[in-house]
Protein backbone atom coordinates (compact mmCIF):
# COMPACT_ATOMS: atom_id res chain seq x y z
CA UNK A 1 0.00 0.00 0.00
CA UNK A 2 2.31 2.56 1.21
CA UNK A 3 4.66 2.19 -2.16
CA UNK A 4 1.47 2.83 -4.39
CA UNK A 5 0.20 5.44 -1.83
CA UNK A 6 4.21 7.27 -2.45
CA UNK A 7 4.26 7.33 -5.84
CA UNK A 8 0.86 8.87 -6.91
CA UNK A 9 2.43 11.51 -8.02
CA UNK A 10 4.50 9.74 -10.06
CA UNK A 11 4.13 9.16 -14.14
CA UNK A 12 1.56 6.52 -14.79
CA UNK A 13 3.18 2.96 -15.63
CA UNK A 14 5.18 2.04 -18.87
CA UNK A 15 5.55 -0.76 -20.87
CA UNK A 16 8.97 -0.23 -22.32
CA UNK A 17 10.14 -2.46 -25.59
CA UNK A 18 13.55 -1.27 -25.36
CA UNK A 19 15.70 -1.82 -28.77
CA UNK A 20 17.70 -4.98 -29.36
CA UNK A 21 21.14 -5.09 -27.86
CA UNK A 22 22.59 -2.99 -25.78
CA UNK A 23 23.15 -6.16 -22.93
CA UNK A 24 19.82 -4.97 -21.45
CA UNK A 25 18.55 -7.91 -19.51
CA UNK A 26 15.12 -9.24 -21.76
CA UNK A 27 12.86 -9.01 -18.72
CA UNK A 28 12.98 -6.25 -16.14
CA UNK A 29 10.29 -4.55 -13.67
CA UNK A 30 11.33 -1.11 -11.28
CA UNK A 31 8.48 -0.62 -8.54
CA UNK A 32 5.82 -2.36 -10.42
CA UNK A 33 2.34 -2.08 -9.16
CA UNK A 34 -1.17 -3.09 -10.61
CA UNK A 35 -4.38 -2.05 -9.15
CA UNK A 36 -7.56 -3.37 -10.73
CA UNK A 37 -10.75 -0.59 -10.75
CA UNK A 38 -10.92 2.42 -8.81
CA UNK A 39 -11.48 3.67 -5.79
CA UNK A 40 -12.81 2.02 -2.62
CA UNK A 41 -13.99 -1.55 -4.47
CA UNK A 42 -10.28 -1.34 -6.38
CA UNK A 43 -7.71 -4.44 -5.72
CA UNK A 44 -4.18 -3.95 -5.64
CA UNK A 45 -2.63 -6.86 -7.40
CA UNK A 46 1.11 -6.14 -7.58
CA UNK A 47 2.57 -3.77 -5.01
CA UNK A 48 6.33 -1.98 -5.52
CA UNK A 49 7.71 -5.69 -7.68
CA UNK A 50 11.17 -5.27 -8.92
CA UNK A 51 12.80 -8.44 -10.54
CA UNK A 52 15.19 -8.68 -13.08
CA UNK A 53 15.27 -11.66 -15.60
CA UNK A 54 18.95 -12.78 -16.95
CA UNK A 55 19.51 -13.70 -20.42
CA UNK A 56 19.23 -17.35 -21.13
CA UNK A 57 17.27 -17.85 -17.10
CA UNK A 58 15.05 -19.88 -16.55
CA UNK A 59 12.81 -18.43 -13.41
CA UNK A 60 9.94 -19.30 -12.18
CA UNK A 61 7.90 -17.58 -10.20
CA UNK A 62 5.81 -19.70 -7.24
CA UNK A 63 3.32 -18.45 -4.94
CA UNK A 64 -0.38 -18.91 -3.25
CA UNK A 65 -3.72 -17.69 -5.01
CA UNK A 66 -4.16 -14.05 -5.21
CA UNK A 67 -0.19 -13.10 -5.35
CA UNK A 68 -0.34 -11.82 -9.09
CA UNK A 69 1.45 -14.30 -10.78
CA UNK A 70 -1.07 -14.10 -13.87
CA UNK A 71 -0.98 -10.40 -13.32
CA UNK A 72 2.93 -10.32 -13.75
CA UNK A 73 2.74 -12.20 -17.00
CA UNK A 74 0.44 -10.42 -18.61
CA UNK A 75 2.41 -7.50 -17.72
CA UNK A 76 5.31 -8.64 -19.44
CA UNK A 77 3.58 -10.02 -22.18
CA UNK A 78 2.10 -6.16 -22.91
CA UNK A 79 -1.59 -7.58 -22.43
CA UNK A 80 -2.00 -4.89 -19.83
CA UNK A 81 -0.69 -2.18 -18.65
CA UNK A 82 1.11 -1.40 -14.75
CA UNK A 83 -0.87 1.40 -12.39
CA UNK A 84 3.01 2.60 -11.39
CA UNK A 85 6.66 1.18 -12.49
CA UNK A 86 7.94 0.15 -15.40
CA UNK A 87 8.10 -2.60 -17.32
CA UNK A 88 11.13 -3.07 -19.54
CA UNK A 89 11.18 -5.81 -22.43
CA UNK A 90 14.29 -6.50 -23.99
CA UNK A 91 13.22 -9.22 -27.12
CA UNK A 92 10.49 -10.85 -28.52
CA UNK A 93 7.75 -12.61 -26.09
CA UNK A 94 5.47 -15.65 -26.57
CA UNK A 95 2.91 -16.65 -24.49
CA UNK A 96 1.60 -20.32 -22.95
CA UNK A 97 -1.16 -20.60 -21.01
CA UNK A 98 -2.51 -22.86 -18.90
CA UNK A 99 -4.19 -24.47 -21.30
CA UNK A 100 -3.24 -24.75 -24.69
CA UNK A 101 -5.86 -22.31 -26.10
CA UNK A 102 -5.13 -23.94 -30.01
CA UNK A 103 -7.70 -22.86 -32.57
CA UNK A 104 -10.03 -25.96 -32.76
CA UNK A 105 -10.35 -25.72 -36.51
CA UNK A 106 -7.03 -25.66 -37.32
CA UNK A 107 -4.71 -28.93 -37.47
CA UNK A 108 -1.53 -29.08 -35.19
CA UNK A 109 0.68 -27.98 -38.29
CA UNK A 110 -2.06 -24.79 -39.35
CA UNK A 111 -1.96 -23.73 -35.94
CA UNK A 112 1.92 -23.63 -35.67
CA UNK A 113 1.55 -21.87 -39.63
CA UNK A 114 -0.96 -19.22 -38.19
CA UNK A 115 1.64 -17.94 -35.83
CA UNK A 116 4.31 -17.98 -38.73
CA UNK A 117 1.99 -16.26 -40.92
CA UNK A 118 1.21 -13.63 -38.30
CA UNK A 119 5.06 -13.09 -37.73
CA UNK A 120 5.60 -12.17 -42.27
CA UNK A 121 6.65 -15.92 -42.81
CA UNK A 122 5.83 -16.04 -46.62
CA UNK A 123 3.30 -18.94 -47.23
CA UNK A 124 5.37 -21.23 -49.20
CA UNK A 125 7.91 -21.57 -46.01
CA UNK A 126 5.06 -21.61 -43.90
CA UNK A 127 4.61 -25.60 -44.24
CA UNK A 128 8.09 -26.91 -43.51
CA UNK A 129 9.14 -24.32 -40.73
CA UNK A 130 5.99 -26.02 -38.73
CA UNK A 131 6.95 -29.84 -39.48
CA UNK A 132 10.28 -28.71 -38.27
CA UNK A 133 9.15 -27.30 -35.23
CA UNK A 134 6.26 -30.24 -34.52
CA UNK A 135 9.75 -32.16 -35.31
CA UNK A 136 10.97 -30.11 -32.43
CA UNK A 137 8.43 -31.12 -29.76
CA UNK A 138 8.33 -34.77 -31.54
CA UNK A 139 5.17 -34.19 -33.29
CA UNK A 140 5.88 -34.49 -36.67
CA UNK A 141 3.66 -37.47 -37.04
CA UNK A 142 0.64 -35.71 -35.71
CA UNK A 143 1.28 -32.64 -37.78
CA UNK A 144 -2.53 -33.05 -39.80
CA UNK A 145 -4.49 -34.24 -36.45
CA UNK A 146 -7.40 -31.68 -34.97
CA UNK A 147 -6.40 -30.41 -31.67
CA UNK A 148 -9.38 -32.79 -30.12
CA UNK A 149 -7.74 -35.59 -31.23
CA UNK A 150 -4.76 -35.06 -29.23
CA UNK A 151 -4.30 -35.49 -25.87
CA UNK A 152 -3.70 -32.92 -23.15
CA UNK A 153 -0.05 -33.23 -23.10
CA UNK A 154 0.11 -33.25 -27.03
CA UNK A 155 -2.01 -30.03 -27.21
CA UNK A 156 0.92 -28.45 -24.81
CA UNK A 157 3.50 -29.50 -27.21
CA UNK A 158 1.76 -28.02 -30.02
CA UNK A 159 1.34 -24.73 -28.17
CA UNK A 160 4.57 -24.99 -27.49
CA UNK A 161 5.66 -25.28 -31.02
CA UNK A 162 3.62 -22.39 -31.76
CA UNK A 163 5.27 -20.24 -28.91
CA UNK A 164 8.51 -21.28 -30.60
CA UNK A 165 7.18 -20.48 -34.44
CA UNK A 166 6.63 -16.68 -32.69
CA UNK A 167 10.27 -16.66 -32.95
CA UNK A 168 10.73 -15.44 -29.39
CA UNK A 169 13.63 -15.25 -27.18
CA UNK A 170 11.92 -15.14 -24.28
CA UNK A 171 8.81 -17.70 -23.16
CA UNK A 172 6.57 -16.34 -20.75
CA UNK A 173 4.19 -19.45 -19.25
CA UNK A 174 1.21 -19.45 -17.33
CA UNK A 175 0.54 -22.41 -15.80
CA UNK A 176 1.15 -24.75 -18.69
CA UNK A 177 1.37 -27.80 -17.03
CA UNK A 178 -1.08 -27.51 -14.46
CA UNK A 179 -3.57 -29.33 -16.17
CA UNK A 180 -2.09 -32.51 -17.11
CA UNK A 181 -1.17 -36.13 -15.09
CA UNK A 182 1.71 -36.34 -13.33
CA UNK A 183 3.68 -38.39 -15.62
CA UNK A 184 3.23 -36.60 -18.88
CA UNK A 185 4.02 -33.27 -16.63
CA UNK A 186 7.65 -34.70 -15.65
CA UNK A 187 8.25 -35.40 -19.56
CA UNK A 188 7.21 -32.35 -20.43
CA UNK A 189 9.72 -30.84 -17.84
CA UNK A 190 12.63 -32.60 -19.52
CA UNK A 191 11.15 -31.41 -22.41
CA UNK A 192 10.91 -27.37 -21.82
CA UNK A 193 14.41 -28.03 -20.31
CA UNK A 194 16.06 -29.42 -23.39
CA UNK A 195 14.19 -26.88 -25.86
CA UNK A 196 14.92 -24.07 -23.59
CA UNK A 197 18.91 -24.67 -23.42
CA UNK A 198 19.09 -25.41 -26.99
CA UNK A 199 17.91 -22.72 -28.15
CA UNK A 200 19.25 -20.89 -25.06
CA UNK A 201 15.55 -19.16 -24.51
CA UNK A 202 14.82 -16.63 -21.68
CA UNK A 203 11.81 -18.17 -19.82
CA UNK A 204 9.23 -16.95 -16.72
CA UNK A 205 7.53 -19.50 -15.77
CA UNK A 206 4.40 -19.13 -13.33
CA UNK A 207 3.00 -22.08 -11.32
CA UNK A 208 1.55 -22.81 -7.98
CA UNK A 209 3.65 -26.39 -7.31
CA UNK A 210 6.61 -26.01 -5.67
CA UNK A 211 8.31 -29.09 -7.22
CA UNK A 212 8.15 -27.94 -10.13
CA UNK A 213 9.52 -24.91 -9.95
CA UNK A 214 12.63 -26.45 -7.98
CA UNK A 215 12.81 -29.03 -10.71
CA UNK A 216 12.82 -26.55 -13.51
CA UNK A 217 13.96 -23.09 -12.76
CA UNK A 218 17.63 -21.36 -12.26
CA UNK A 219 16.40 -19.18 -9.81
CA UNK A 220 12.64 -19.17 -7.84
CA UNK A 221 10.94 -15.99 -7.00
CA UNK A 222 8.37 -16.39 -4.30
CA UNK A 223 5.75 -14.02 -4.18
CA UNK A 224 3.46 -12.89 -1.29
CA UNK A 225 -0.34 -13.06 -1.24
CA UNK A 226 -2.60 -10.24 -1.69
CA UNK A 227 -1.15 -7.80 -2.43
CA UNK A 228 1.67 -9.31 -4.75
CA UNK A 229 5.42 -9.11 -3.18
CA UNK A 230 8.82 -10.30 -3.63
CA UNK A 231 8.92 -12.47 -0.44
CA UNK A 232 11.80 -14.00 -1.02
CA UNK A 233 14.23 -15.66 -3.63
CA UNK A 234 16.04 -19.12 -3.91
CA UNK A 235 18.77 -19.82 -6.51
CA UNK A 236 18.50 -23.12 -7.65
CA UNK A 237 21.90 -24.55 -8.72
CA UNK A 238 21.50 -28.61 -9.43
CA UNK A 239 23.06 -29.97 -12.48
CA UNK A 240 20.89 -29.78 -15.74
CA UNK A 241 19.48 -31.69 -16.80
CA UNK A 242 17.51 -32.68 -13.46
CA UNK A 243 15.24 -35.02 -12.64
CA UNK A 244 12.20 -34.49 -10.40
CA UNK A 245 12.63 -36.94 -7.83
CA UNK A 246 16.04 -36.28 -7.12
CA UNK A 247 17.08 -35.92 -3.58
CA UNK A 248 18.66 -32.25 -4.33
CA UNK A 249 15.19 -30.64 -5.65
CA UNK A 250 13.28 -32.35 -3.05
CA UNK A 251 15.56 -30.40 -0.20
CA UNK A 252 15.11 -27.12 -2.39
CA UNK A 253 11.47 -27.57 -2.71
CA UNK A 254 10.92 -28.36 0.96
CA UNK A 255 12.79 -24.93 1.61
CA UNK A 256 10.52 -23.19 -0.42
CA UNK A 257 7.71 -25.21 0.71
CA UNK A 258 8.37 -23.75 4.18
CA UNK A 259 8.71 -19.99 3.45
CA UNK A 260 5.62 -20.41 1.43
CA UNK A 261 3.43 -21.84 4.17
CA UNK A 262 4.96 -18.91 6.46
CA UNK A 263 3.22 -16.44 3.72
CA UNK A 264 -0.14 -18.18 3.94
CA UNK A 265 -0.09 -18.26 7.71
CA UNK A 266 0.24 -14.58 7.99
CA UNK A 267 -2.59 -14.05 5.60
CA UNK A 268 -4.83 -16.46 8.22
CA UNK A 269 -3.54 -14.09 10.75
CA UNK A 270 -4.33 -10.51 9.48
CA UNK A 271 -7.61 -11.88 8.12
CA UNK A 272 -9.08 -12.87 11.80
CA UNK B 1 21.44 -40.71 -23.78
CA UNK B 2 19.31 -38.56 -21.50
CA UNK B 3 17.63 -37.31 -25.05
CA UNK B 4 16.96 -40.67 -25.93
CA UNK B 5 15.01 -41.75 -23.15
CA UNK B 6 12.81 -38.71 -23.10
CA UNK B 7 11.80 -39.64 -26.73
CA UNK B 8 10.79 -43.25 -25.63
CA UNK B 9 8.81 -41.66 -22.68
CA UNK B 10 6.93 -39.50 -25.20
CA UNK B 11 6.81 -42.30 -27.66
CA UNK B 12 4.91 -44.27 -24.99
CA UNK B 13 2.74 -41.61 -23.54
CA UNK B 14 1.65 -40.35 -27.17
CA UNK B 15 0.43 -43.99 -28.22
CA UNK B 16 -1.19 -44.43 -24.91
CA UNK B 17 -2.91 -41.17 -25.41
CA UNK B 18 -4.27 -41.43 -28.90
CA UNK B 19 -7.23 -40.77 -28.78
CA UNK B 20 -8.09 -40.70 -32.50
CA UNK B 21 -10.75 -42.97 -33.74
CA UNK B 22 -10.62 -44.42 -37.50
CA UNK B 23 -14.18 -46.65 -37.26
CA UNK B 24 -16.14 -46.20 -40.54
CA UNK B 25 -19.18 -48.04 -41.44
CA UNK B 26 -19.85 -48.80 -45.15
CA UNK B 27 -21.79 -46.57 -47.27
CA UNK B 28 -24.44 -48.65 -47.88
CA UNK B 29 -25.32 -48.98 -44.29
CA UNK B 30 -25.00 -44.97 -43.14
CA UNK B 31 -27.14 -44.09 -45.99
CA UNK B 32 -29.61 -46.92 -44.18
CA UNK B 33 -29.20 -45.36 -41.12
CA UNK B 34 -29.48 -42.06 -42.29
CA UNK B 35 -33.13 -42.74 -44.16
CA UNK B 36 -34.89 -45.32 -42.58
CA UNK B 37 -36.27 -43.13 -39.90
CA UNK B 38 -37.31 -40.20 -42.58
CA UNK B 39 -38.80 -42.80 -44.62
CA UNK B 40 -40.94 -43.91 -41.07
CA UNK B 41 -42.25 -40.70 -40.49
CA UNK B 42 -43.30 -40.04 -44.25
CA UNK B 43 -45.03 -43.36 -44.29
CA UNK B 44 -47.07 -42.51 -40.92
CA UNK B 45 -47.98 -38.89 -42.27
CA UNK B 46 -48.88 -40.28 -45.61
CA UNK B 47 -51.17 -43.03 -43.44
CA UNK B 48 -52.80 -40.71 -41.44
CA UNK B 49 -53.68 -38.78 -44.96
CA UNK B 50 -54.85 -41.76 -46.29
CA UNK B 51 -57.15 -42.72 -43.38
CA UNK B 52 -58.86 -39.40 -43.71
CA UNK B 53 -59.59 -39.59 -47.13
CA UNK B 54 -60.89 -43.77 -47.09
CA UNK B 55 -63.47 -42.09 -44.29
CA UNK B 56 -64.61 -39.37 -46.29
CA UNK B 57 -63.68 -36.52 -43.69
CA UNK B 58 -64.24 -34.13 -46.32
CA UNK B 59 -65.65 -34.98 -49.72
CA UNK B 60 -62.98 -35.69 -52.56
CA UNK B 61 -63.06 -32.55 -54.30
CA UNK B 62 -62.06 -30.89 -51.39
CA UNK B 63 -59.19 -33.04 -49.80
CA UNK B 64 -57.39 -35.16 -52.56
CA UNK B 65 -55.75 -38.19 -52.15
CA UNK B 66 -52.29 -39.14 -51.88
CA UNK B 67 -52.27 -41.25 -54.93
CA UNK B 68 -54.57 -38.41 -56.81
CA UNK B 69 -51.48 -35.81 -55.76
CA UNK B 70 -48.87 -38.11 -57.01
CA UNK B 71 -50.32 -38.59 -60.40
CA UNK B 72 -50.69 -34.98 -60.61
CA UNK B 73 -47.27 -34.43 -59.35
CA UNK B 74 -45.63 -36.76 -62.00
CA UNK B 75 -47.61 -35.34 -65.17
CA UNK B 76 -46.78 -31.70 -63.64
CA UNK B 77 -43.31 -32.37 -63.82
CA UNK B 78 -43.56 -33.69 -67.47
CA UNK B 79 -44.86 -29.82 -67.85
CA UNK B 80 -42.71 -26.69 -68.68
CA UNK B 81 -44.21 -24.37 -66.69
CA UNK B 82 -43.91 -26.12 -63.98
CA UNK B 83 -39.47 -26.19 -64.02
CA UNK B 84 -40.22 -22.81 -65.19
CA UNK B 85 -42.30 -22.06 -61.74
CA UNK B 86 -39.36 -23.64 -59.69
CA UNK B 87 -37.22 -21.79 -61.49
CA UNK B 88 -38.52 -18.61 -60.73
CA UNK B 89 -39.30 -19.12 -57.13
CA UNK B 90 -35.54 -20.62 -56.64
CA UNK B 91 -34.06 -17.98 -58.45
CA UNK B 92 -35.84 -15.28 -55.98
CA UNK B 93 -34.90 -17.31 -52.64
CA UNK B 94 -30.84 -17.36 -53.49
CA UNK B 95 -30.91 -13.89 -54.60
CA UNK B 96 -32.72 -12.59 -51.99
CA UNK B 97 -30.70 -15.23 -49.55
CA UNK B 98 -27.73 -13.89 -51.15
CA UNK B 99 -28.38 -10.15 -50.20
CA UNK B 100 -29.61 -11.27 -46.75
CA UNK B 101 -26.13 -12.57 -46.16
CA UNK B 102 -24.13 -9.78 -47.34
CA UNK B 103 -26.55 -7.22 -45.33
CA UNK B 104 -26.83 -9.47 -42.36
CA UNK B 105 -23.06 -10.32 -41.89
CA UNK B 106 -21.93 -6.92 -42.36
CA UNK B 107 -24.15 -5.45 -39.62
CA UNK B 108 -23.60 -8.49 -37.35
CA UNK B 109 -19.90 -7.16 -37.82
CA UNK B 110 -20.06 -3.74 -37.40
CA UNK B 111 -21.89 -4.65 -34.08
CA UNK B 112 -19.31 -7.02 -32.53
CA UNK B 113 -16.94 -4.20 -33.75
CA UNK B 114 -18.59 -0.88 -32.38
CA UNK B 115 -19.98 -0.82 -28.83
CA UNK B 116 -21.71 2.77 -30.19
CA UNK B 117 -23.40 1.40 -33.18
CA UNK B 118 -24.12 -2.01 -30.55
CA UNK B 119 -26.06 0.14 -28.29
CA UNK B 120 -27.74 1.88 -31.24
CA UNK B 121 -28.93 -1.06 -33.37
CA UNK B 122 -28.07 -3.96 -30.95
CA UNK B 123 -31.65 -4.27 -29.63
CA UNK B 124 -33.55 -3.75 -33.35
CA UNK B 125 -31.86 -6.45 -34.81
CA UNK B 126 -33.27 -8.67 -32.56
CA UNK B 127 -36.58 -6.88 -32.79
CA UNK B 128 -36.75 -7.28 -36.35
CA UNK B 129 -36.45 -11.04 -36.13
CA UNK B 130 -39.43 -11.40 -34.15
CA UNK B 131 -41.63 -9.34 -36.35
CA UNK B 132 -43.10 -11.66 -38.91
CA UNK B 133 -41.73 -10.30 -42.36
CA UNK B 134 -45.41 -10.68 -43.72
CA UNK B 135 -46.75 -7.81 -41.84
CA UNK B 136 -44.54 -6.02 -44.18
CA UNK B 137 -46.15 -6.72 -47.27
CA UNK B 138 -48.66 -3.91 -47.16
CA UNK B 139 -45.38 -1.22 -46.79
CA UNK B 140 -43.44 -2.89 -49.51
CA UNK B 141 -46.64 -3.23 -51.93
CA UNK B 142 -47.49 0.65 -51.39
CA UNK B 143 -43.76 1.74 -51.81
CA UNK B 144 -42.27 -1.15 -54.50
CA UNK B 145 -45.83 -1.82 -56.22
CA UNK B 146 -46.90 -5.58 -57.44
CA UNK B 147 -43.04 -5.95 -58.33
CA UNK B 148 -39.86 -8.49 -57.77
CA UNK B 149 -38.30 -5.71 -55.59
CA UNK B 150 -41.02 -5.73 -53.01
CA UNK B 151 -40.67 -9.39 -53.20
CA UNK B 152 -37.08 -9.52 -52.86
CA UNK B 153 -37.55 -6.45 -50.22
CA UNK B 154 -39.23 -8.00 -47.86
CA UNK B 155 -37.11 -11.83 -48.36
CA UNK B 156 -34.06 -9.44 -47.10
CA UNK B 157 -35.69 -8.03 -43.84
CA UNK B 158 -37.00 -11.67 -43.13
CA UNK B 159 -33.59 -13.45 -43.21
CA UNK B 160 -31.18 -10.74 -42.70
CA UNK B 161 -31.53 -10.47 -38.96
CA UNK B 162 -31.27 -13.72 -38.09
CA UNK B 163 -27.99 -13.98 -39.84
CA UNK B 164 -26.57 -10.69 -37.83
CA UNK B 165 -27.75 -12.45 -34.13
CA UNK B 166 -26.17 -15.56 -35.50
CA UNK B 167 -22.88 -13.26 -36.20
CA UNK B 168 -23.17 -11.56 -33.47
CA UNK B 169 -23.85 -14.09 -31.17
CA UNK B 170 -21.42 -16.31 -32.25
CA UNK B 171 -18.43 -13.20 -32.03
CA UNK B 172 -19.75 -12.52 -28.34
CA UNK B 173 -19.45 -15.94 -27.02
CA UNK B 174 -16.29 -17.00 -28.85
CA UNK B 175 -13.61 -17.98 -25.69
CA UNK B 176 -11.66 -15.04 -24.25
CA UNK B 177 -8.63 -17.24 -24.18
CA UNK B 178 -8.67 -17.53 -28.41
CA UNK B 179 -8.84 -13.49 -27.92
CA UNK B 180 -6.06 -13.66 -25.80
CA UNK B 181 -4.22 -16.03 -27.50
CA UNK B 182 -4.45 -13.88 -30.76
CA UNK B 183 -3.51 -10.69 -29.19
CA UNK B 184 -0.26 -12.31 -27.50
CA UNK B 185 0.64 -13.73 -30.98
CA UNK B 186 1.10 -10.08 -32.06
CA UNK B 187 -3.18 -10.07 -34.00
CA UNK B 188 -4.68 -6.91 -34.11
CA UNK B 189 -8.02 -5.63 -35.04
CA UNK B 190 -8.57 -7.30 -38.84
CA UNK B 191 -6.00 -10.28 -38.39
CA UNK B 192 -7.75 -10.94 -35.10
CA UNK B 193 -11.39 -10.75 -37.09
CA UNK B 194 -10.03 -12.71 -39.99
CA UNK B 195 -8.18 -15.50 -38.07
CA UNK B 196 -9.83 -15.83 -34.53
CA UNK B 197 -13.43 -14.75 -34.20
CA UNK B 198 -15.03 -15.12 -37.63
CA UNK B 199 -13.79 -19.11 -37.57
CA UNK B 200 -14.41 -19.19 -33.94
CA UNK B 201 -17.98 -18.01 -34.53
CA UNK B 202 -18.58 -20.08 -37.38
CA UNK B 203 -20.74 -23.00 -35.33
CA UNK B 204 -23.23 -20.18 -34.16
CA UNK B 205 -22.57 -18.08 -37.79
CA UNK B 206 -23.98 -21.38 -39.75
CA UNK B 207 -27.40 -22.18 -37.19
CA UNK B 208 -28.18 -18.39 -38.14
CA UNK B 209 -27.55 -18.83 -41.97
CA UNK B 210 -30.01 -21.93 -41.49
CA UNK B 211 -32.39 -19.92 -39.63
CA UNK B 212 -32.02 -17.01 -42.32
CA UNK B 213 -32.54 -19.30 -45.22
CA UNK B 214 -36.06 -20.35 -43.44
CA UNK B 215 -37.20 -17.02 -42.78
CA UNK B 216 -36.05 -16.73 -46.30
CA UNK B 217 -38.03 -18.97 -47.76
CA UNK B 218 -41.17 -18.43 -45.41
CA UNK B 219 -41.45 -14.75 -46.43
CA UNK B 220 -41.21 -15.63 -50.17
CA UNK B 221 -44.06 -17.86 -50.03
CA UNK B 222 -46.22 -15.12 -48.60
CA UNK B 223 -44.57 -13.12 -51.30
CA UNK B 224 -45.54 -15.04 -53.76
CA UNK B 225 -48.75 -15.54 -52.57
CA UNK B 226 -49.58 -11.98 -52.01
CA UNK B 227 -47.88 -10.25 -54.78
CA UNK B 228 -48.96 -11.89 -58.07
CA UNK B 229 -46.91 -10.62 -60.66
CA UNK B 230 -48.54 -11.12 -64.32
CA UNK B 231 -46.94 -13.44 -66.48
CA UNK B 232 -44.68 -14.35 -63.83
CA UNK B 233 -45.02 -18.54 -62.94
CA UNK B 234 -44.13 -19.13 -59.39
CA UNK B 235 -44.43 -22.17 -57.06
CA UNK B 236 -46.30 -19.51 -54.77
CA UNK B 237 -49.01 -18.17 -58.00
CA UNK B 238 -49.85 -21.86 -58.80
CA UNK B 239 -50.78 -22.64 -55.53
CA UNK B 240 -52.59 -19.25 -55.40
CA UNK B 241 -54.54 -20.43 -58.58
CA UNK B 242 -55.03 -23.87 -57.72
CA UNK B 243 -56.93 -22.63 -54.52
CA UNK B 244 -59.53 -20.24 -56.75
CA UNK B 245 -60.20 -22.83 -58.83
CA UNK B 246 -60.96 -25.31 -56.13
CA UNK B 247 -58.20 -27.52 -57.28
CA UNK B 248 -57.32 -29.89 -54.40
CA UNK B 249 -54.93 -31.79 -56.31
CA UNK B 250 -52.96 -28.61 -56.94
CA UNK B 251 -52.95 -27.15 -53.67
CA UNK B 252 -51.63 -29.82 -52.19
CA UNK B 253 -48.94 -30.87 -55.31
CA UNK B 254 -47.66 -27.46 -54.65
CA UNK B 255 -47.59 -27.49 -51.01
CA UNK B 256 -45.65 -30.77 -51.25
CA UNK B 257 -42.71 -28.88 -54.13
CA UNK B 258 -42.44 -26.26 -51.62
CA UNK B 259 -41.85 -28.60 -48.62
CA UNK B 260 -39.45 -31.01 -50.30
CA UNK B 261 -37.27 -28.20 -51.33
CA UNK B 262 -36.93 -26.32 -47.89
CA UNK B 263 -35.90 -29.78 -47.18
CA UNK B 264 -33.48 -30.30 -49.49
CA UNK B 265 -32.26 -27.10 -48.96
CA UNK B 266 -31.97 -27.52 -45.73
CA UNK B 267 -30.07 -31.25 -45.94
CA UNK B 268 -28.12 -30.70 -48.57
CA UNK B 269 -26.71 -27.59 -47.70
CA UNK B 270 -27.05 -26.19 -44.25
CA UNK B 271 -27.28 -29.21 -42.61
CA UNK B 272 -24.17 -30.47 -44.35
CA UNK B 273 -22.21 -27.44 -43.94
CA UNK B 274 -23.66 -27.36 -40.53
CA UNK B 275 -21.97 -31.04 -39.57
CA UNK B 276 -18.16 -30.02 -41.50
CA UNK B 277 -18.42 -27.07 -39.33
CA UNK B 278 -18.95 -29.27 -36.48
CA UNK B 279 -16.94 -32.33 -36.95
CA UNK B 280 -13.81 -30.24 -37.79
CA UNK B 281 -14.17 -28.92 -34.21
CA UNK B 282 -14.85 -32.24 -32.73
CA UNK B 283 -18.04 -31.17 -31.61
CA UNK B 284 -21.94 -32.04 -32.17
CA UNK B 285 -23.08 -35.55 -32.02
CA UNK B 286 -21.59 -36.76 -35.33
CA UNK B 287 -18.65 -36.28 -34.09
CA UNK B 288 -17.69 -39.93 -32.93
Amino acid sequence: MTVIDDRTSAPAGAVVAAADGGGAAPISLHGVSKRYGVGPASVLALDGVSLTVRQGEFLCLVGASGCGKSTLLSLVAGLDAPTVGTVSVNGRTAFMFQEAALLPWRSASQNVELALKLRGVPRRERREQARDLLALVRLADFADKAPHELSGGMRQRVAMARALAQDADILLMDEPFGALDAITRDVLHDEIERIAQERALTVLFVTHNVREASRLGDRVVLLSSRPGRVAAEFVVDAQRPRRIESAEIAAVAADITVRLREEVRRHARSDD
Amino acid sequence: MHAATIDEELDGLDHLEDVSDARQASLGRRLWDALWPKMAAVGLVLGFWQFAVWREWKPRYLLASPGDVWARLVEDAGTAEMWEAIGTTMQRSLVGFAWALVIGASIGLVVTASRHVRSAIGSLVTGLQTMPSIAWFPLAILLLGLTESAINFVVVLGAAPSIANGVISGIDSSPPLLRRAGRSMGARRWALYRDFLVPAAMPSVVAGLKQGWAFAWRSLMAGELLVLIPGAQSIGSRLNFAREFSDSEGVLASMLVILVIGILMDSIVFSRLERRVLRRRGLGATAR
